[in-house]
């Protein structure tokens, strides 16, 4: 059955799918979608709530939300098993999943898009999300355990925009939350995260032109 | 409170659409605990121990071990007590459905829901109808013409929605009508429907006696509205 994935390249969350359909080896088509230009009939038709991508298209039908695509992937090719074993450790995958999804981007974005004092208050909040993220880890090799997993995909993912928050908000990963720094080199001397990530340097580029159309430089 | 090594302790409130959907999901499963009542206003010491990160209900603890947020409660529930009465499909592809329309009615409930509860004088009718758009396409795309959201059978879907069941507390509140058979009739039938369920009829929280909390938090809410 084929499996089409709409994508942008710069989507974190669409990292997330390309990361653990790699983990699964699972082949499948890359469309990507011109989120500027036009979305596709196809992206509008299979996600129109939303019109967003990540959506995985499974013998044409539609999987959406990057969070629920992973836990789709992790049920349907069984092989390796992203979500830990036991029951208990996979409420706690899902309670930082949750808690990732609804903090991670959105802080991150307050400090691109903010202006003046904004910014440092954006940055404060960053930084105290991941903190709570550091005490989640404690001294684990991955957020998974010994091996890397599925809350390990869902945060790396989001890493790839890390640069862009350090730059507009004047901070540095390493230096607020190092266990999380050292945490992310080993991810991405993985294969499946080396080769699923945007460059982050285009990434920089490319927030620098949304800053520029929401007029804030 | 001494600790209990293999019994469920839930904490929670009455008023709660989040504590009140693992109250029907363990009711429905036919699985005991302990409920332990919060005061938000001065919340617990064990309900900040086990839930730190975000302080709040409902918590559910099970052999000394604390799981918070209620869809990662229902999915725990589900997995560790998946018969006889499944709450979940068993196809990924309708799992990964049932899982959208509970984000979905978690997201834009909040805000919807909050805006309704809100809204001016003036306003009310469009915050009704904001609020009954977002519902008609859950009615026409999640529920169709089944009688649940599960099917036959009731679904973790159908929980997440139930808080529909005290819609009606907030219509006499804000003084407009949203859920109705002329307006919504087939998400008025499953309402009707769900609070039918023995397990659930049984389970309803009581919200007569919140009504003037109910208005003096609309009040509130509207005056901060500005």
């Amino acid at each position: 059955m084929p499996v089409k994935v709409l994508d942008f390249w710069a989507s974190p969350f669409g990292v997330r799918v390309r990361v653990a359909l790699a983990e699964k080896g699972v082949s499948y088509e890359s469309q990507e979608e011109d989120l500027f230009g036009g979305k596709s009939d196809l992206l509008l038709q299979s996600n129109p709530i939303y019109e967003k991508v990540p959506v995985l298209l499974h013998d044409d039908k539609p999987v959406l939300e990057s969070s629920n695509i992973v836990y789709y992937i992790d049920e349907t090719w069984p092989s390796p098993k992203l979500l830990p074993a036991s029951s208990y450790d996979r409420s706690r995958a899902r309670f930082w999943t949750d808690f990732i999804d609804k903090k991670v981007y959105d802080a991150g974005r307050n400090i691109w898009m903010g202006k003046g004092a904004e910014v440092e208050a954006a940055k404060d909040e960053f930084i105290d999300v991941l903190k709570k993220l550091e005490g989640a880890l404690g001294n684990r090799e991955y957020y998974g355990g010994d091996q890397f997993g599925f809350l390990d995909i869902i945060f790396v993912s989001l890493s790839c925009w890390f640069p862009t928050y350090e730059k507009y908000g004047g901070f540095k990963v390493e230096e607020e939350t190092p266990k999380i720094a050292a945490w992310l080199k080993k991810c991405y001397k993985r294969e499946t995260v080396a080769k699923s990530m945007p460059d982050s340097q285009k990434v920089i580029e490319f927030v620098g032109m949304m800053r520029k159309m929401h007029g804030i430089e | 409170m001494e600790e209990i090594p293999n019994k469920l302790r839930l904490y929670g409130t009455e008023a709660s659409p989040y504590v009140r959907r693992v109250i029907w999901a363990l009711k429905i499963k036919g699985i005991e605990y302990d409920f332990v009542q919060e005061d938000l206003s001065n919340k617990s010491p064990s309900l900040l121990r086990y839930n730190p990160i975000n302080k709040t209900v409902p918590v559910l603890v099970h052999a000394g071990k604390a799981i918070a947020e209620s869809v990662v409660i229902l999915e725990y529930i589900e997995e560790t007590w998946p018969d006889p009465t499944p709450l979940l499909p068993e196809h990924p592809y309708e799992r990964a459905m049932a899982r959208f329309w509970i984000a979905y009615g978690d997201q834009k409930q909040h805000h919807v829901f909050h805006s309704f509860l809100a809204c001016s004088e003036e306003g009310k009718e469009k915050a009704a109808k904001d609020l009954m758009e977002m519902l008609k396409i859950v009615q026409d795309e999640a529920l169709g013409d089944q009688k649940f959201f599960g099917g036959n059978t009731l679904s973790l879907v159908d929980l997440c929605y139930g808080w529909l069941t005290s819609l009606k507390y907030v219509e006499r509140v804000v003084g407009v009508r949203v859920l109705e058979p002329t307006t919504l009739p087939k998400l008025h039938r499953w309402m009707q429907d769900f609070s039918e369920e023995p397990l659930v009829k049984e389970n309803l929280p009581d919200l007569e006696a919140k009504l003037p909390e109910l208005e003096t938090l609309r009040k509130h809410l509207m005056s901060t509205n500005k």
